[in-house]
């Protein structure tokens, strides 16, 4: 399957018979809060990303990433603050967000006891996609797991696990890809290819949210990178007016203050 | 496409992706289904089961069977996806929670089914009664769903704490006494039945709709941080 079938496929889902709302910021973070018992994970987190923009999350472990990125993808309720996605609030119409998230952890996820090509067409009923077998090869072939389709997800190493979640992730032509540290584990073809997805779904207006801690690749893919520090915003800017031995401060710093 | 529709073709998606793992896996059903068997047979053994004191206790170990079964069995159903952490995965998807509990639910209760399917002709033909029939199927239908409702739903809950296995069946056990009782006391009167015994079934379709209902509406709040 070649690209230009695969941009063909690329046609965002529609939600309730309308057309996903075209919005210039595609998520709008405002003073997001979230604790986990006694201790606070988020503390009045905002920011603004435009819509075909990608932004590197960046921050140490524990710098509540993880959870900022679970809150975007409705699978967390903030306990303050609000959270919009291209025009509608992923606290009450978490269901239509849903439709325009696409999430790759650092874990695959996969159910081990079906094939690649069944993991994919499940999710694909799941989201009620047209045509879903050609758009499941379509994507499986541009992932390079075309000779893998039928085998079981649970034979797979942890990298091409992960080549068939992000083609779960990408799917269903999600407006808002969250990635989370989605290069874990994956050899440097694996890595070219996931930037190569990335920047292709870009031109079409993919918003892209990506944590990592490999400050050299965040900076290098994103347009906009946000530093979290024990849960604030410690610094967030363009990527092209930062440079990486600045970035690695700014980490380092945040490391710091986290402990 | 209509959001009923949209939800009937994902229930049954989900229904078919558990059973498709299920019998690739064959972890559950033959554990569930040889467990209920030796209950029986240890019941039979334990109880000195003269023909007279063969309708108090046979029904009992019938439903204790079940009830064991389900709680040895069901409990793996979110606790695979959760080990995966593929639940996260699924309450990703554009799907109501209801949708993706009456899927597990009717997973459960086709896994029960299998499982009955061998336990009650063993049970009919150990504890030596004839009860083998529409009464006695409808009966079990009732009591079945009852159990196989509380399990998913508190299967659900105990796969999000570490001591999952532990768990379980100290929430489920205790909810499942209505239905227990229910089910033990209608598959007695089809063996003896007692004049003015009160409408058994009657009641289990009552707990089915309750414990049904509740389940449904409370699953969104388990499964969801």
């Amino acid at each position: 399957m070649n690209a230009e079938t695969l941009s063909a496929l690329a046609v965002p889902a529609e939600i309730d018979g309308r057309m996903p709302v075209e919005q210039s910021k595609a998520v709008v973070v405002t003073r997001v809060r979230k604790a986990y018992g006694l201790r606070p994970v988020l503390r009045d987190v905002s920011f603004e990303v435009a819509a075909g923009q990608c932004v590197a999350v960046l921050g140490p472990n524990g710098a509540g990433k993880t959870t900022l990125l679970r809150i975007l993808a409705t699978l967390t309720r903030p306990a303050q603050g609000s959270v919009n996605i291209a025009g509608y609030d992923a606290l009450h119409e978490a269901h239509t967000v849903r439709r325009l998230v696409g999430y790759v952890g650092h874990a695959p996820l996969l159910y081990d006891e079906l094939t690649a090509r069944e993991n994919l067409l499940f999710f694909a009923r799941m989201y009620s996609l047209p045509e879903a077998e050609s758009r499941v090869d379509a994507l499986l072939a541009r992932v390079g797991m075309r000779s893998r389709a039928n085998d079981r997800a649970g034979t797979f190493s942890r990298g091409l696990a992960q080549r068939v979640a992000l083609a779960r992730g990408i799917l269903h032509s999600p407006q808002v890809l969250l990635l989370d540290e989605p290069d874990t584990g994956l050899d440097e073809d694996a890595i070219a290819l996931l930037h190569e997805l990335i920047s292709e779904r870009q031109e079409n207006g993919l918003t892209t949210l990506l944590t990592t801690h490999t400050l050299e690749r965040g900076l290098l893919w994103s347009d906009m990178v946000v530093v979290l520090s024990n849960g604030r915003v410690a610094h967030t800017g363009a990527s092209a007016e930062v440079t990486l031995p600045e970035l690695r401060a700014l980490y380092a710093s945040a490391g710091r203050s986290g402990r | 496409m209509s959001s009923l529709q949209t939800g009937w073709q994902q229930l049954w998606s989900i229904v078919g992706k558990d059973l498709r793992s299920e019998l690739r896996a064959r972890q559950v059903w033959a554990a569930m289904a040889l467990f209920s068997a030796l209950v029986l047979v240890v019941f039979y053994f334990a109880f000195d089961l003269r023909i007279e004191n063969n309708a108090a206790v046979a029904p009992g170990a019938l439903w204790i069977a079940f009830v064991f079964a389900s709680v040895l069995g069901l409990g793996r159903t979110f606790a695979a996806e959760q080990e995966h952490g593929a639940m996260d995965r699924l309450l990703l998807c554009p799907v109501d929670r209801q949708v993706i509990f009456l899927a597990k639910l009717i997973g459960n209760l086709i896994f029960l089914g299998v499982v009955e399917a061998v336990a009650v002709p063993l049970f009919a033909a150990i504890y030596n009664l004839p009860i083998l029939g529409g009464q006695l199927l409808m009966i079990v239908v009732l009591g079945t769903v009852g159990i196989a409702t509380m399990c998913t739903l508190f299967a659900a809950v105990a796969s999000t704490t570490r001591a999952r296995e532990i768990m379980l069946p100290l929430l489920v056990f205790p909810l499942l006494i209505p239905v227990v009782i229910g089910a033990v006391r209608a598959t007695q009167s089809l063996v003896a039945p007692i004049v003015n015994d009160p409408p058994w079934p009657g009641l289990l379709v009552a707990f089915d709709v309750i414990f049904v209902t509740l389940s449904a509406l409370f699953f969104q709040f388990v499964v969801e941080d």
